[in-house]
């Protein structure tokens, strides 16, 4: 059986696993920290979306793999 | 009561369906099969100026209104405020108090927050408008799926924190702030200088356009999907005698679910647009980081 389609939405669904858990990550640790220590909430929470805004850059990266005009063989 | 309220659901959720629906149906009946939304929807015809440079298509149509009717919201919402606030009043101030207190104030502080807070409220207001064209139905589309608005708006936030840090610091300490890091040892400076210039300059702007619009066009896509299965189950297979065409029910709640999964992803998405904007400024203006 023939496989026919694009592959970058391969190319997004395994950068997709990375920043997933990586994100998971980041919000899982902040909860934390902030059940632990809630008057720093307000500081935590600028690191976390700056942590998730850095993580998640690699998927649009793959995302944007697709439209870069690679030569063909 | 409980009556009168489930009329109005029952209402949207038909018509939504009706005009997810209605456009395919001409192209259904000619073939008969299942015809998966593709990435065409966000292009579709000019409506009004065909040809020119200024040519409306759909989508730009309904950008327009939004903007109208967030602006006509704003407007009269802010129109006759009231020592003792009336229900619209509180709502009105709700919103823009977690905006003001969440997220301008928390991140940049009582004195810069005043100054950018008129930038980050517009751009938050512009992109909730946008982003929740997405699931109303008979717009059905968010007019941030097209790259345009969420690149010009990722541009404002790029154009405010380089100019928010070089007026505070001048350009050279600006730069130095950013991409000279203390603390690194100084034969690893360099490297980490070109790495800042990548994820600063490069990456920060790129992924702001790029979240807000594959969000927008990947929520277009499941609504789509979903609305289309259904019809294409209830009224063409089950149309000809096949109970397999029962799944459909299965599909319409899906899309349901969908929906409302929708009208959260658009909020959240104007949300973190805004507090990254914030963000991006505060490391600007922060003495080193």
């Amino acid at each position: 059986m023939d496989l026919v389609g694009h592959i970058a939405p391969l190319a997004f669904g395994l950068a997709a696993i990375g920043s997933g858990v990586g994100v998971g990550v980041i919000v899982g640790k902040t909860v934390e920290s902030v059940a632990r220590q809630p008057e720093l909430a307000g500081r935590l929470q600028t690191l976390m979306w700056i942590g998730i805004a850095i993580t998640e850059a690699l998927c649009f990266i793959a995302v944007g793999v697709a439209f870069i005009p690679f030569p063909q063989p | 009561m409980r009556h009168e309220r489930r009329a109005p659901i029952l209402e949207t959720v038909l018509s939504s369906l009706a005009l997810a629906v209605l456009p395919r149906l001409a192209d259904d009946s000619s073939g008969g099969g299942f015809v998966p939304p593709s990435i065409n929807d966000l292009f579709p015809d000019a409506v009004l100026f065909a040809d020119t440079p200024f040519a409306l298509n759909r989508i730009l149509l309904i950008r327009l209104l939004a903007v109208v009717i967030i602006s006509l919201i704003l407007w009269l919402g802010s129109r006759r405020m009231r020592v003792v606030p009336s229900k619209g009043q509180v709502a009105f101030e709700f919103m823009f108090d977690f905006i003001r207190k969440g997220v301008v104030i928390d991140t940049l502080g009582e004195k810069d927050g005043r100054r950018f807070m008129p930038v980050l409220l517009t751009i938050f207001f512009a992109t909730l408008a946008m982003n929740l064209t997405g699931t109303i139905p008979g717009l059905q589309i968010a007019s941030t799926s097209l790259i345009g608005q969420a690149l010009l708006m990722a541009i404002l936030a790029y154009v405010l924190f380089v100019y928010a840090g070089i007026k505070k610091f001048g350009v050279g300490r600006f730069f130095k702030n950013a991409l000279w890091l203390p603390g690194v040892p100084i034969f690893l400076r360099p490297v980490i200088a070109i790495l800042e210039v990548l994820s600063t300059f490069i990456v920060r702007p790129v992924t702001l356009t790029l979240r807000l619009t594959m969000n927008m066009v990947a929520g277009h896509m499941l609504l789509a999907l979903c609305f289309l299965a259904t019809n294409f189950f209830l009224i063409t297979v089950l149309g000809s005698g096949n109970a397999i065409g029962l799944i459909g029910v299965g599909t319409l709640g899906l899309g349901v679910a969908f929906t409302v999964l929708e009208l959260f992803v658009g909020v959240l998405q104007a949300y973190i647009f805004t507090i990254l904007t914030a963000i991006y400024i505060q490391l600007a203006l922060a003495e080193e980081h």
